[in-house]
Parts: structure tokens; C-alpha cells; sequence
């Protein structure tokens, strides 16, 4: 498979106010790559370098060090082509933690249309593009709506709407749906998994909520600025411990077997989804009545 | 309470005036107030009265909202007319002296018309403008309107941005202000009792941590725009295009005619008193 995400060492190291790069770098040799099409979370405690990341893959923030290939262009640590920089922020589209402050315009068509216009495509095939992405979001009747009348979740979702119109190859999330209520968690995750699903977008989510993160093809776990690891969520979080020791908690149902396990008990140890651990759990009670009788 | 404030009131509808091109509108608007500042004969404000009568009926806006538009400023309109009624010195006897105070024919004549033309001057332009113009097309009448000013290199299209983050944002500050007011609320903030200074200094623990969110707000917000490859407009195309109809072009030629007409009376109608 083709590789829309490659980093070779990059580092990142914030400057403070005095103009002084700061001794302790935000992101320290990170080499990582994404394929296309393919759905990553991207997990680690607050300051664990994972939003710096986020932000080094579309070019807010460039690399202090290292090499970015970005859809088969290179990056170097000192490029500030301006024309590269918005070829690679077409390719890679951000969705935000705080719905309202990434809400241009007052309607939602308008706030839609808003990238493709920098785009400078023609307003016929801009239309179009409306219609599409606020159907893929599930927000066609909302069209000529006021964006301040919605709410938190319909907000994202009109933000991902903004994004999908100017036709990414890759969506990266930066904790999307932190500031969500359950509900509008649930709507912008249904939202992400359908563009990964039926649009072949790669989706790159940054998160803390452990269910969500499972439900990826991968998790990368960021520590320190360091990658900790990367691997299939099955095999992330049969790593109880390890995780517990980067501040992160395992899902309920692997915690719950885990703790099972530490009793003596025989349950597999890469279960992450709460269907299965519960049946899991009734084999293991049946099991063990079996063992009495 | 802050829920209420609604800025520049916006009734939808499809009046003639309602689907004008926005940059014709605010062109009328212009010439409109042109018009009323070369009325200077009786005749000539009659013409200009009954004009802003017909607009108001061509809006389809009714009358009492009219009115109402009219009453914030009703003390700069009584101010006005008490200055030209006992400034102005008119030829001949004074109808009227006690004391210092003289006032003369045409003092009368000017108070009147003084205060006739800022009342048209504010029915017509919220006729035009805010009335039948949503937020958002007056944006880019206005900046269609400016653009020529790109020619020396005028940040126009920055200008039309910056306007319409501004109402994007409004919404958005006022139930923050609420939220900061309530919370202040909640620690013992006292917003309603005291003078004067006492009540501006409860505001400070408000504004504070208001402008605070403000500027997170903007960084954050440039930082989503630049992910949405915004660039000042270079390049970039718009959904909704504006097009001159030819609506347009009838309203601009009756516009034209309305302004020959009243230069027309003030030259040649000259019965009754003119300024």
C-alpha cells in the first residue's frame, strides 16, 4: 500500500517568549508512517507531545529537525515554500478540538464553502461539493442554518463537512471530540468511521477516551516525545501495566480482565470490546460451575 | 438578558428592495443621502418625503418598525432643531424675542428641515441596508463596493473578513459574557448596585477573562483558517457571486432621476422658502 504519512526523525522544540528554543523538546526523533486508507489513534497523556505531532503532519508547526513525506513530497525541517505548504494543507485537513472557534461564517453553506473558495475552484463544483460532504455528515437539512444555532456535535460535524469539501487524502483529528456531550461524541465518531469505511479517507484521530481509540486499525501511544508504541489496539492494550505506566488506563473490559487474570483466572488478555468481554465472563462462570458440580 | 440583543435587524422577504444586489444597495444608500442633502426648497422636500414614503412601501417593512428605528436618536434631532432654531439670524424682524434669545422665520424653516433630513436620511438607509440586507450579502456589498480600493493595494477582502468574523463571533461573546457574568455571580459580584464607577469597576472581572477567551478564540481561529489554505483571497473564487440584474440597473436610473428631479426644483420651483 501506498504511504500518505512518513516522518524520519522529526523534532519539534517550542520557543519561548524570549525567542529561546526550549531545552526539552516537545517531539524527539519520531519516525512513523501511515498508509493509505488507513485509521490510526493516536493516544498519550496531556503534554505527551501528541497534539505537536498532529500538528507537524498538515504544517502549522514546522519540523526542527528531520524529514516529513507528506503524499509523496518532501519536507524538509527548514522549507517555507508558501505553495507547498497549502499543496500539503490541501492533502492533510484538521478538525479541531473547540467547535466554535473553527466556524468561519454565519451559515453553514458559507462556512462549508469556505475552503474550496481558497481552493479557487468554481462555485458550480463548490455547490456540488456543499451537497456532498453535508450529506456525508448527515447535515443536508442544515444547510442555510445560522452555524452559532447548532449544537456542539452538529458544530463538528459541520467543521469535518468544511474539511471533506476540499476533498482530503487524510483528516487528522486533534481531540475532536473532547469537548463534545456523549451524544455528539458518538455523532463525529460515526462521521469519521464512515469516511474511513466508504470514502477510503485515512483518519488520523488524537484522543484520551481509550473506547474510541480501540475501535482503530491502529494505535500509536506517544510518551515524552518519544513513540512508546504502535501497534493493533488488541495488542496495545494487552499491555495493562506498560500503559498504566505512560498515565494512560486500558479499555473498562481489558482493565476488568486483567484484573481477572491477576486473580488466576484463564481470559485472554487483548480483549477490548465490552460485548466480548462480557461473553467471555459467561463462559468463564459457566466454567467454573462445571469445575463445583 | 444579553440574549436579546440583536444587531442590525434583518426581515427577511422578497420586496423589490429585498433582491437588490447588496453593492447596489449600498450605492442607493449613498446616493440617497446625496439627495437629501442637495433637497433645499419646500417642493424639494415634499419630493424627498414622498420618496422615503414609497420605499417604505416598496419594502414592505412596516411602518412601526420604521418608527421605531427612529427613536434612538430622536435627542440628536431635538438637539438640532433647538441649535437652528435660536442660532440662525433670518433677514428682517424676528417673530420672536425675550431677553437675548431672537428667533426668526427662517430659524423655524431650518429646525424643520434639519430634523426632516436626519429622519429620512436614518428610514432610508435602514431601508436599504439593514432592514432588507442579511448580515452576511451587506459583508460583500460592502467589500464589492471597496474593491476598487485593491487597485492601491487596500487589504479590501482582510476588511470584508474581518467584518464577517465579527457577526460570526457576536453569538458566540455574548453567551460567553453570560457565562463569565453568571460565574461572577456565583463568587459574590455584585453588578447591579452602587453608582456610577462602582458599577464600571464590576465590569473589569467580566472583561477580563472575556478578552482572555477573545484572543484564544482568534489564535485558534487563524490557525483553522490556515489549515482551510486561507491566503487574503488570492486566488480564491466565491460560492455565491454577486450579478447586477437588471433590477439593478432600473433602480439606479430611477435613483438618477429622483437626484435631476430635486436639483431640478431647487433651480426653477422657487415659491415658498428654500435654504
Amino acid at each position: 500500500m501506498e504511504k500518505i504519512i512518513e516522518t524520519k526523525d522529526i523534532s519539534y522544540s517550542y520557543t519561548d517568549s524570549d525567542g529561546q528554543i526550549s531545552i526539552v523538546p516537545a517531539l524527539s526523533n519520531v519516525s512513523l508512517s501511515v498508509e493509505s486508507g488507513e485509521y490510526v489513534a493516536v493516544l498519550g497523556h496531556n503534554g505527551s507531545g501528541k497534539s505537536t505531532l498532529a500538528k507537524l503532519l498538515n504544517l502549522i508547526l514546522t519540523p526542527t529537525s528531520g524529514t516529513l513525506y507528506i503524499d509523496g513530497k518532501e519536507i524538509d525541517h527548514n522549507d517555507d515554500d508558501i505553495d507547498k505548504l497549502y499543496d500539503v494543507r490541501k492533502t492533510v485537513g484538521m478538525v479541531f478540538q473547540n467547535p466554535d472557534n473553527q466556524l468561519v461564517a454565519t451559515v453553514v453553506e458559507e462556512d462549508v464553502a469556505f475552503g474550496p473558495e481558497n481552493l479557487g475552484i468554481e462555485p458550480k463544483e463548490i455547490q456540488k461539493r456543499i451537497d456532498e460532504a453535508l450529506e456525508t455528515v448527515g447535515m443536508t437539512e442544515y444547510a442555510n442554518h445560522a452555524t452559532h444555532s447548532l449544537s456542539g456535535g452538529q458544530k463538528q460535524r459541520i467543521a469535518i463537512a468544511g474539511v471533506i469539501a476540499m476533498k482530503p487524502k487524510c483528516i487528522i483529528f486533534d481531540e475532536s471530540t473532547a469537548m463534545l456531550d456523549p451524544l455528539g461524541r458518538k455523532e463525529v465518531m460515526r462521521a469519521m468511521e464512515r469516511l474511513n469505511r466508504e470514502e477510503g479517507i485515512t483518519i488520523i484521530h488524537i484522543t484520551h477516551y481509550m473506547e474510541e481509540a480501540a475501535r482503530a486499525d491502529r494505535v500509536i501511544i506517544v510518551n515524552d516525545g518519544e513513540v512508546y508504541m504502535d501497534a493493533t489496539p488488541r495488542e496495545v492494550f494487552s499491555h495493562v501495566e506498560e500503559l498504566r505506566a505512560v498515565g494512560l488506563e486500558a479499555p473498562q473490559a481489558t482493565e476488568l480482565l486483567h484484573r481477572l487474570r491477576a486473580l488466576g483466572y484463564d481470559v485472554p488478555r487483548d480483549c477490548i470490546d465490552a460485548d466480548e468481554c462480557a461473553e467471555i465472563i459467561v463462559k468463564l462462570i459457566k466454567s467454573e460451575k462445571e469445575k463445583n458440580v | 438578558m444579553l440574549k436579546d440583543i440583536t444587531l442590525g435587524q434583518y426581515f427577511p422577504g422578497n420586496s423589490v428592495i429585498h433582491r437588490l444586489d447588496p453593492r447596489m444597495k449600498v450605492i442607493l444608500a449613498i446616493a440617497y443621502i446625496v439627495a437629501i442633502f442637495l433637497a433645499k426648497s419646500v417642493f424639494a422636500f415634499a419630493l424627498v418625503a414622498l420618496t422615503t414614503l414609497m420605499l417604505v412601501i416598496i419594502s414592505r417593512i412596516s411602518v412601526a418598525v420604521v418608527l421605531r428605528g427612529i427613536k434612538p436618536i430622536i435627542y440628536v434631532v431635538i438637539f438640532t432643531m433647538i441649535i437652528n432654531l435660536f442660532m440662525i439670524k433670518g433677514e428682517g424682524e424676528p417673530l420672536f424675542s425675550l431677553w437675548r434669545i431672537r428667533i426668526y422665520e427662517e430659524g423655524i424653516y431650518r429646525a424643520v428641515f434639519m430634523a426632516l433630513r436626519v429622519i429620512f436620511l436614518i428610514m432610508a438607509t435602514s431601508i436599504f441596508l439593514t432592514y432588507t440586507t442579511s448580515p452576511f450579502s451587506l459583508t460583500a456589498g460592502i467589500e464589492g463596493v471597496l474593491s476598487p480600493l485593491k487597485l492601491i493595494r487596500l487589504p479590501v477582502h482582510d476588511f470584508a473578513m474581518m467584518m464577517m468574523i465579527a457577526l460570526r463571533f457576536i453569538p458566540t461573546l455574548v453567551e460567553e459574557t453570560d457565562k463569565i457574568m453568571n460565574a461572577q455571580k456565583a463568587r459574590g459580584a455584585d453588578f447591579s448596585s452602587g453608582g456610577l464607577i462602582k458599577r464600571a469597576k464590576a465590569l473589569i472581572p467580566i472583561l477580563v477573562p472575556l478578552f482572555v477567551s477573545a484572543f484564544n478564540r482568534a489564535n485558534d481561529l487563524s490557525v483553522a483558517m490556515e489549515c482551510r489554505c486561507y491566503r487574503s483571497g488570492k486566488g480564491a473564487t466565491k460560492l455565491h457571486k454577486l450579478k447586477f440584474s437588471a433590477l439593478d440597473f432600473v433602480s439606479l436610473l430611477i435613483m438618477a432621476i429622483f437626484i435631476t428631479a430635486i436639483v431640478l426644483i431647487n433651480k426653477y420651483v422657487t415659491v415658498g422658502f428654500s435654504l
